[in-house]
């Protein structure tokens, strides 16, 4: 596990997050390549739905970064946001996933170093945690067939 | 409408543990308005079960569907069509609904994917509250349009208890003392004088208490 790099999505509203990446690229600002960002016009955009395919495309870990709060473009879409994420985040619990692999941030524009902190952050929670459960079950599904296959050879 | 609350993940998994192919059905009916089994729910739910299965390194197939209501023939029959391809339904519709695909699908185990829960209104979005308890004989006029059955914790019909304590019911602080609802809402409309009239002794038989109901309109049968 100790070369395990992490896929991780990231939910960027256009106005806040997005641009605090954009502001960490100009101030060429370290931080690590496993975040994948899909910008939105505002996180009060995001569905539950989005959150879950994520984890069900094979991400490791997934965050929603929006405006900070009473600062959204949109006025309150971060703080619908909030609460969805907070939604989301027990449906993955059952779901054996785990809420932690699921988180929400608030930046403003101008914080491109809190947006690099943040992906560094993320990066190494989700590579503590290790791999997303469904690829351990399938990588322990293959090698318990692979096994098999090895015992029939013989 | 009714309204009904999802099942828990846990309680659903457990449902369909024998199953790898099912189909998660919704309706645009009720519980889509009080977001418990419409669409957005069915797509939730089965990403969910997905994601669950595949913890356990086991597979599920999940045909995603939302009829425009369950609880009559006509909008089942789309479901014929691909029905037999799958193991079991597993029905996010009110439990009218469910029992219909169930009597329409004989050969599909159905399961229910939500409790269904009272009749009841949208306060506010995300809030709903029981209004009405189909009691099949309906007193509102007499009582300023506020149901005694259903809005009353023990259903009385002439007045309060003793518990009705600042407005509030006293097996919660947070629920309104349904006569002093109506004692409020007769005196807005200047008719006080409905509260001298004596509701007689309920006769439950047109409630649940007679047994299973029918309705019928002979003007309407084919």
């Amino acid at each position: 596990m100790n070369n395990f790099e992490p896929t991780i999505v990231a939910f960027c509203c256009h106005f806040c997050a997005y641009t605090a990446a954009d502001l960490a690229g100009t101030m060429r600002l370290q931080y690590p390549p496993n975040i994948r960002i899909v910008r939105i016009p505002c996180t009060g955009k995001v569905d539950i739905r989005f959150l879950l395919e994520a984890f069900e495309k094979g991400a490791d870990g997934v965050y929603v970064a929006g405006c900070l709060e009473g600062d959204c473009h949109y006025l309150k879409g971060n703080f619908r946001a909030k609460k969805r994420v907070a939604l989301a985040k027990r449906i993955l619990e059952d779901a054996g996933i785990g809420g932690e692999r699921l988180e929400m941030y608030n930046m403003s524009a101008a914080m491109g170093p809190r947006f690099a902190e943040v992906a560094r952050e993320v990066t190494e929670r989700i590579r503590q945690l290790g791999p997303s459960p469904i690829k351990r079950a399938k990588s322990m599904a293959h090698s318990a067939k692979s096994k098999e296959q090895r015992a029939k050879s013989k | 409408m009714i309204i009904a609350e999802g099942k828990p993940i846990k309680e659903i998994l457990a449902m369909i543990d024998a199953y790898d192919k099912i189909i998660v059905a919704g309706c645009k009916g009720c519980v889509t308005v009080c977001s418990a089994g419409g669409e957005k729910e069915v797509g939730i739910l089965s990403s969910a079960l997905r994601l669950a299965r595949q913890t356990q390194g086991r597979s599920l197939e999940i045909k995603e569907v939302t009829l425009e209501r369950q609880c009559d023939t006509e909008y089942l029959e789309p479901m014929r069509e691909y029905a037999d391809q799958y193991q079991a339904i597993l029905s996010l519709a009110c439990g009218a609904g469910i029992q219909f695909v169930a009597e329409k699908f004989r050969k599909h185990p159905v399961l229910p994917g939500v409790n269904t829960q009272f009749i009841g209104v949208t306060e506010e979005q995300g809030v709903w509250t029981e209004r009405c308890q189909s009691c099949g004989n309906c007193v509102l006029d007499r009582t300023g349009g506020i149901c005694p059955v259903a809005r009353c914790s023990k259903s009385l019909f002439n007045g309060p208890c003793g518990g009705s304590k600042g407005g509030k019911c006293e097996i919660d602080p947070q629920v309104d003392c349904g006569w002093q609802l109506i004692y409020e809402r007769l005196q807005e409309l200047g008719q006080l004088e409905k509260l001298e009239i004596v509701l007689p002794v309920k006769d439950w038989s047109t409630s649940r208490d007679g047994g299973p109901r029918k309705r019928i309109r002979e003007d309407l049968k084919i």
